[in-house]
């Protein structure tokens, strides 16, 4: 068969090419540019080979942050994820309470993530804050802007509060998907909920919860407003994730090329471990 | 096994149902004999599948009772029921085999493994599915996974009851017709109550002992396929069951006997009593041309094989005649006789003097 090749569609993909190339194209080569290069100052560069990434991946402080975030993201995955889908099952699937429900779960993803840092921040001060004023006066001694254990706690309980609508919301739209002939079916054949939940309703909503973790992964690996807010990263190193390590590196110190590297290891990183994630999954739809 | 009784049973699916038309189900009194082979047949929306649902105990009804035998059972759930249901669209556990799947009901239960073997096996021999009982039941067509759901209906022994939700639609013709035969089959092996329900009816009439017409909430009919073709008690079960349906004039009654446009019409049953919208029904098949008889004027013949429909235009309306092959069409104006045995009166769409007749 003979295509008619028209060469008017490249106008069309143009704008795309356009809008990709400067948003991540040009932004990412030029970090590849730095990463490779070294600067000091007033423009001027010079040749640097792989010294900057052999020094991120050496590095104790790189691999302290890479530690500290795996496990800020392995932690909230563990939480919000069963978290949502135990939401999720005891939301109401009819009725008026439905959109009550949907309008409630959401209000948390809707607030800017910078004020969701300043909420927790004044809600968590020892003194003054609700959560700090009730603990202490609990007897409880808590203090996130002096003990690491403290804020970590409060940072978990911050996310968690913040995303886990998310999952809830996908979870909610798999489990309203399944028809009513499986229920009933289900209760034909004598099953108990837990056989219910394993067999119809964890399968059915396997693809969303895909998505869910992928989308908690990647951004709670992206994560960096909201700690910003509220630790700062602090106190110490205790809380600095990469991004904050990142930014301190790049705009605190203004060391572009271990910057740059720094990035392009920390982009891997997601890649990979999304891939992984991914592939885990779905390893089963295949056959 | 019981038999099934249905006493007052009402149901409607609104919170306060006031008129006619909010019951999904009206008055229901119907009882159904322990292992008889049953075709619930009727159009879409008829309630069929309500009436299926409380049976089962998917639903509770409105008002009425449900009784196994001697037992209410009313307001008890499916699985205090031992009751199996088959749906109209497929419903398999995605991530289990064919063989977990099969196994289900009966693992549920707490059946010994040996048992659950043991029947399986014998299940699975009987859909076609013995080759593929250690396959995922996800990877199966529509056709196979509904021949797990049947599978899953048929495995258990303890059942009072299967019922059968318009469970062939999604399966090919062919097979539709092999697994059908198989039903019938293994009714007549373990005796034991079936209930299928069908819009379609050649299904019900292949498959069925007996078989319940429903219309508008409502039963219409019950009777084997001999007596639903032959004295339809409503004109909706002459329509409804034949190919093509039976002939339904309007006629005058005189003195206990029915006229159409002047010429009287020899009936079997008998007009009296207090008579409304008179009907002369008649099937196709009863229907021969004549020399004497009502005046009609021939305007369609349809070729169909072994047989000609042969639409003809009288006074009271249309009326379709099958002609066989060897027989003459006339053409233009002829004269139609109706075969005074099967030709009936109907008032208000039910057979007059219901209950005389026979």
């Amino acid at each position: 068969m003979n295509k008619t090749v028209n060469q008017k569609a490249w106008l069309f993909v143009l704008p795309v090419l356009v809008l990709v190339a400067f948003n991540a194209i040009i932004p990412l080569m030029t970090v590849v540019n730095y990463s490779v290069q070294e600067t000091f100052g007033n423009n001027v560069f010079s040749w640097a080979g792989i010294i900057w990434f052999e020094e991120v991946l050496t590095s104790q402080r790189f691999h302290a942050s890479l530690g500290r975030q795996l496990f800020f993201t392995f932690t909230i995955l563990a939480i919000e994820v069963p978290l949502g889908v135990i939401i999720a099952l005891a939301m109401p699937r009819k009725g008026i309470w439905v959109s009550v429900c949907l309008v409630l779960m959401a209000m948390p993803l809707l607030i800017p993530w910078n004020v969701v840092g300043a909420i927790w921040n004044i809600f968590a001060l020892p003194q003054i804050g609700m959560l700090g004023n009730l603990l202490n006066g609990m007897g409880i001694d808590y203090n996130f802007t002096r003990q690491p254990g403290d804020a970590w706690a409060t940072l978990i309980a911050m996310d968690v509060w913040h995303w886990t609508s998310l999952v809830v919301l996908l979870a909610y739209a798999g489990l309203v998907s399944i028809p009513e002939a499986y229920y009933q079916a289900a209760k034909i054949d004598g099953a108990s909920s837990w056989a219910i939940f394993r067999y119809i309703q964890l399968p059915k909503m396997k693809r969303v919860l895909t998505i869910a973790i992928l989308l908690r992964f990647m951004d709670s690996f992206n994560i960096y407003t909201e700690p910003f807010v509220l630790t700062g990263g602090g106190p110490g190193n205790s809380t600095t994730l990469l991004s904050i390590d990142l930014v301190k590196v790049a705009l605190g110190q203004f060391d572009l090329g271990p910057a740059a590297a720094m990035s392009l290891v920390y982009f891997l990183v997601i890649l990979l471990l999304s891939w992984v994630f991914y592939t885990l999954m779905m390893r089963d739809e295949e056959q | 096994m019981a038999k099934i009784t249905l006493s007052k049973l009402r149901h409607s699916y609104m919170a306060a149902p006031s008129g006619d038309d909010d019951w999904a189900l009206k008055q229901l009194d119907l009882e159904w004999d322990d292992g008889g082979a049953y075709a619930l047949l009727g159009p879409s929306g008829c309630g069929k599948t309500t009436l299926l649902n409380i049976i089962s105990g998917l639903l509770a009804p409105t008002e009425g009772k449900v009784l196994f035998d001697e037992a209410d059972v009313s307001l008890l759930p499916p699985e205090k029921r031992q009751i199996a249901q088959v749906f109209q669209f497929p419903v398999v556990y995605d991530t289990m085999t064919v063989f977990d799947n099969l196994a289900f009901p009966l693992r549920n239960r707490g059946v010994a493994e040996d048992v659950v073997h043991q029947r399986v096996a014998e299940v699975a021999a009987m859909i076609d599915l013995t080759d593929r009982l250690d396959k995922r039941a996800s990877g199966l067509t529509a056709d196979g996974k509904q021949k797990i759901s049947l599978g899953r209906g048929l495995v258990r022994t303890d059942v009072n009851a299967v019922l059968f939700d318009e469970p062939l639609t999604v399966i090919d013709p062919h097979l539709k017709f092999q697994l059908r035969s198989k039903l019938k089959e293994l009714h007549q092996r373990i005796a034991l109550t079936m209930i299928y329900v069908t819009h379609d009816q050649t299904e019900a009439l292949t498959f069925a002992d007996k078989v319940v017409v429903m219309n508008m909430g409502e039963i219409v009919q019950v009777g084997t396929p001999v007596e639903l073709f032959e004295t339809p008690q409503h004109t909706f079960v002459g329509h409804f069951i034949g190919s093509p349906g039976m002939n339904v004039l309007p006629c005058e009654i005189n003195n206990g006997n029915a006229f159409i446009a002047g010429t009287k019409i020899a009936a079997a049953n008998k007009a009296d009593g207090n008579l409304v919208n008179t009907e002369i029904g008649v099937r196709p098949e009863f229907v021969r041309f004549a020399t004497k008889g009502l005046a009609a004027r021939v305007t369609k013949v349809s070729e169909t094989g072994r047989f000609s429909i042969v639409e003809a235009e009288c006074d009271a309306g249309k009326v379709k005649l099958l002609v066989g092959e060897d027989e003459k069409i006339p053409t233009g104006s002829a004269k139609l006789k109706f075969d005074a045995a099967n030709t009936r009166i109907y008032s208000d769409g039910w057979l007059a003097g219901l209950g005389s007749v026979e």
